[in-house]
């Protein structure tokens, strides 16, 4: 007999590696939250600077008031999906925030931003139609691509007229076309170049779709994301989402102005076949959306704070994931065993960031990854600055 | 091209992934044998694809194993 669990030796192997060096990095554990940017990790008051928590939200009184409101008033669950006994009002309501906020005539809400990406690269694209994917994708993007049952063709990172050599390769496929990109590219902080992409878009016509995870409620002067900040919003047919950044909960949605967008809630499995998101769950991100839409000035904190920390490394003399400013900000290291204890030294001096390794990183990189906070003073920022400084060789 | 010219040419732009020094054949599985993950296969398939100017969809590496699997592929899509 096969045993199911063998073909996993090599990541128990690369684990085991990780703990006799004494840090297990993919497991720390914050025995409290003390606020947005804040937390007791190993018995110690840390500085959290690897949570996408980029607008401080989930301790926004307001939201957590709509919270425990909606638990006293609707219960702990829905128990069901929204197509049959999960629908409620303020599941609907939060779809027309949203869709106000985005300047969309439709929005679906999805239980899990992962769940938003399977759910709308499946809805929008079958077996018949091909898929146009940046390399450097999340992979919630490539596993809805998958889910699809589409062809899938992936492009250089970020490189249009790759997009355009590999679309010309493909004119003769049938069926529709989707292109995919992402806003803020979660591990090097880079985003697409939006305007290039559109004039591929104008070349070939395809549908285009564009993930705004790490950018929603970040760029862009309504903080819509990349396609506002760009003001090529017309040309982004979809957009997509999450709740568990800039909005502080967990969830995600799928939003456009397409005239038959609706259908798309019958046809796509990630929301038909899972439990709507709870109560307040639900009202905590409603109440989110609100506030990032009269709080504009958690956008110019979050701007000054990428940059204070960006200038930072940079006059340390760091190699950069790009050289663009955005709240993702990551550092190239040497090799995995100087990352780990680097990574690990770093939390040891009080300052959590998150640490990526390959595969999950792309061109094999090992990164020392940030992401900064509206809630961040400049003292946190200057803080892991220091902490950097004392413990990253190059 | 022949069979055994795209072979070689394979063989050659694998070279930079085969970070263990594994001797390339035709039998030699290109996932399970090199020391290489998921997305360095795809990185690979793309620089494939621009050599030969074809398309290797993702679905179609997915059933992709050994060096031979590839080039079958190949030359099923020069034109």
């Amino acid at each position: 007999m096969v045993d199911l669990l063998d073909k996993h030796k090599g990541i128990m192997e690369r684990h085991a590696r990780m703990m006799q060096l004494g840090v297990n990095a993919m497991g720390p554990v914050n025995d409290k939250i003390l606020s947005p940017t804040r937390a007791i990790i190993n018995g110690r008051e840390t500085i959290l600077a690897g949570t996408n928590n980029y607008m401080g939200m989930t301790f926004e009184k307001s939201c957590i008031d709509e919270g425990k409101k909606a638990l006293d008033e609707f219960g702990t669950g829905t128990t069901g999906s929204r197509v049959a006994n999960g629908n409620y009002a303020m599941h609907k309501a939060l779809e027309a925030e949203l869709a106000k906020f985005l300047n969309k005539q439709h929005c679906i809400v999805f239980t899990t931003g992962y769940q938003a990406n399977l759910g709308m690269m499946s809805g929008l694209a079958g077996p018949r139609d091909t898929i146009f994917l940046d390399s450097d994708s999340h992979s919630s993007i490539y596993d809805g691509c998958t889910l699809s049952g589409a062809k899938l063709v992936r492009f250089r990172h970020n490189d249009a007229t790759d997009l355009d050599k590999r679309m010309t390769r493909s004119e003769d496929n049938e069926g529709g076309k989707l292109v995919v990109l992402e806003g803020i590219y979660s591990m090097l902080g880079d985003r697409a170049p939006l305007k290039d992409f559109v004039e591929v878009k104008k070349k070939h016509g395809f549908q285009l779709l564009v993930d705004e995870a790490h950018s929603f409620g970040v760029l862009g002067p309504h903080g819509r994301g990349l396609a506002d900040e760009s003001g090529l919003e017309d040309e982004a047919d979809f957009v997509v989402g999450t709740f568990s950044k800039s909005v502080g909960s967990i969830g995600g949605f799928g939003a456009g102005n397409h005239p038959l967008f609706e259908v798309l809630r019958f046809a796509m499995r990630p929301y038909l076949f899972t439990a709507s998101s709870s109560p307040s769950t639900i009202a905590t991100s409603l109440q989110a959306v609100k506030v990032l839409a009269r709080e504009p000035e958690r956008r110019d904190r979050i701007r000054a704070n990428s940059e204070r920390l960006f200038n930072g490394f940079k006059a340390l003399g760091f190699e950069m994931g790009c050289d663009v400013v955005s709240p993702v900000i990551a550092v190239k290291c040497k090799d995995e065993v100087s990352t780990i204890q680097m990574w690990n030294a770093i939390l040891q001096a009080g300052v959590y960031v998150n640490i990526a390794l390959p595969p999950g990183t792309p061109n094999r990189l090992c990164l020392l990854r940030c992401s900064v906070s509206a809630a961040h003073s400049f003292d946190d920022i200057d803080k892991i600055i220091d902490v950097f400084g004392q413990v990253v060789k190059g | 091209m022949t069979e055994q010219e795209i072979l070689t040419e394979v063989c050659t732009l694998l070279a930079p992934f085969n970070t263990n020094g594994v001797t390339l054949t035709a039998a030699t599985d290109i996932p399970a044998e090199l020391n290489i993950d998921s997305v360095g296969v795809l990185d690979f398939i793309m620089d494939v694809e621009d050599k030969f100017d074809i398309e290797i969809p993702m679905n179609v590496v997915a059933e992709t194993h050994t060096i031979g699997d590839l080039v079958k592929v190949v030359q099923a899509r020069i034109k």
